[in-house]
């Protein structure tokens, strides 16, 4: 078994270890039971906001197991280790960026079915979003994973992961949730950029911080 | 031909000069202890040697595979003790059946199955020991390899060392203790 292989198969099992990953699955279905409450039983309303809702929700949720993607490994010297057996730190970052996505992309995804349910979402609109998300949230872990990085060396980095990640965000969510045929293929090219660029991103920032 | 050699390097760290002009060469079956008080460099040599930290100034030569025993264990807490030896050790293009040896030359073979939090502090080090023992990389760095550990332990590390030396190893090792290492070079910084 290749090295990349290992490190996303371990960091798979870490993710799901203690439950950890059914987290932001949870939280997503959460803010999807919730919104009805605060804005009213109107089928239409609902079935008109549940896209961008829907979206949000995978937004926030998305931030959620994003502490614990580096910092744990630096702490415990386990990023040391790979660097000592040659591992390079862009290698390390692509296979953390893999295992995270496949740890809540698919989930989110599979969420989303019982979700649009309850916001009362038409066939189309959920066609829609799951394409969206299938397109949007490797980016969404491409930006957790940088940003993951890039705090991981900062006492209590948990609030500013939040203000760092979102506004980045921004364009994930824009075309994510606008609608036609143009907005997926931004969608689609906002996200491979990000995951093109979070392996060197987070690499150069696992490089500087080991001083 | 197994090697580490350091032309003339400098080391600082936050700006601050560690020491420089630093000159050591070590051949198949030789050994250096890095002597010292708190601070002074210890760590950063070795994190120098291991390719970690680059040098201010000079150059470092390897030949041969790097095992390094920081003070970070790098065992993943939740695995068994096996376990987390083996994940290292298939990294290291090694089989599983060589972490069983590694274990039982620290005394850790009865805690196989023992997950890593529940270990003590001297068991972390001797389990980072054979770690290191398992990856059967030909240049070790150890890291205060004798902190923690009792005088069987001491023992132990102590024959684990010797034995390879004796297949051609490299040791360089930064302790405050002597570590019965026998003929080790002495790098005082």
């Amino acid at each position: 078994m290749n090295a990349f292989a290992a490190l996303v198969r371990r960091d798979l099992a870490r993710a799901f270890a203690h439950g950890g990953a059914w987290l932001p699955l949870v939280f997503y279905l959460l803010v999807a039971t919730l919104f009805p409450f605060a804005i009213g039983p109107d089928p239409a309303l609902l079935g008109k906001v549940g896209g961008g809702v829907l979206w949000t929700a995978a937004l926030l949720a998305a931030l959620l197991p994003v502490e614990r993607l580096v910092r744990p490994d630096l702490a415990a010297g386990i990023i040391d280790q790979l660097v000592v057996r040659g591992q390079s730190d862009e290698a390390i970052a692509a296979a953390k960026l893999t295992a995270h996505w496949l740890s809540f992309g698919p989930l989110l995804m599979l969420a989303t079915l019982p979700a649009a349910a309850l916001l009362n979402l038409d066939r189309a609109t959920v066609m829609r979003l799951e394409i969206g998300l299938a397109l949007g949230t490797p980016g969404l872990a491409a930006l957790g994973l940088a940003v993951a990085a890039l705090t991981a060396g900062l006492r209590g980095a948990g609030a500013l992961i939040g203000l760092v990640m979102l506004p980045l965000a921004v364009p994930l969510l824009i075309f994510g949730a606008s609608p036609g045929a143009g907005a997926l293929k931004l969608l689609a090219a906002t996200s491979l950029m990000f995951v093109a660029g979070a392996p060197f991103v987070a690499g150069a920032a696992l490089r500087a911080g080991r001083t | 031909m197994t090697r580490l050699k350091f032309d003339h390097v400098a080391c600082s760290r936050g700006g601050r000069l560690l020491f420089e002009d630093l000159n050591l060469t070590l051949k198949a079956g030789e050994a250096a202890l890095v002597t010292g008080a708190n601070g002074v460099g210890k760590s950063s040599l070795l994190r120098l040697a291991a390719g970690l930290l680059e040098p201010e100034d000079g150059e470092i030569l390897r030949d041969g595979r790097i095992a390094l025993a920081a003070e970070a264990s790098a065992l993943d807490e939740d695995e068994g003790l096996f376990a987390a030896l083996a994940f290292w050790a298939r990294l290291d293009g090694q089989d599983d059946a060589a972490v069983g040896p590694a274990l039982a030359a620290m005394g850790l073979a009865p805690l196989r199955q023992v997950p890593v939090r529940l270990l003590s502090t001297g068991q972390r080090r001797r389990a980072t020991i054979a770690r290191v023992i398992a990856s059967a990389a030909p240049i070790w760095l150890l890291d205060e390899p004798a902190s923690g550990l009792d005088a069987a332990s001491l023992d132990a590390l102590a024959s684990v060392m010797a034995a390879h030396r004796a297949n051609g190893g490299i040791i360089l090792v930064a302790s405050h203790q002597p570590l019965g290492l026998e003929g080790a070079s002495e790098v005082a910084l």
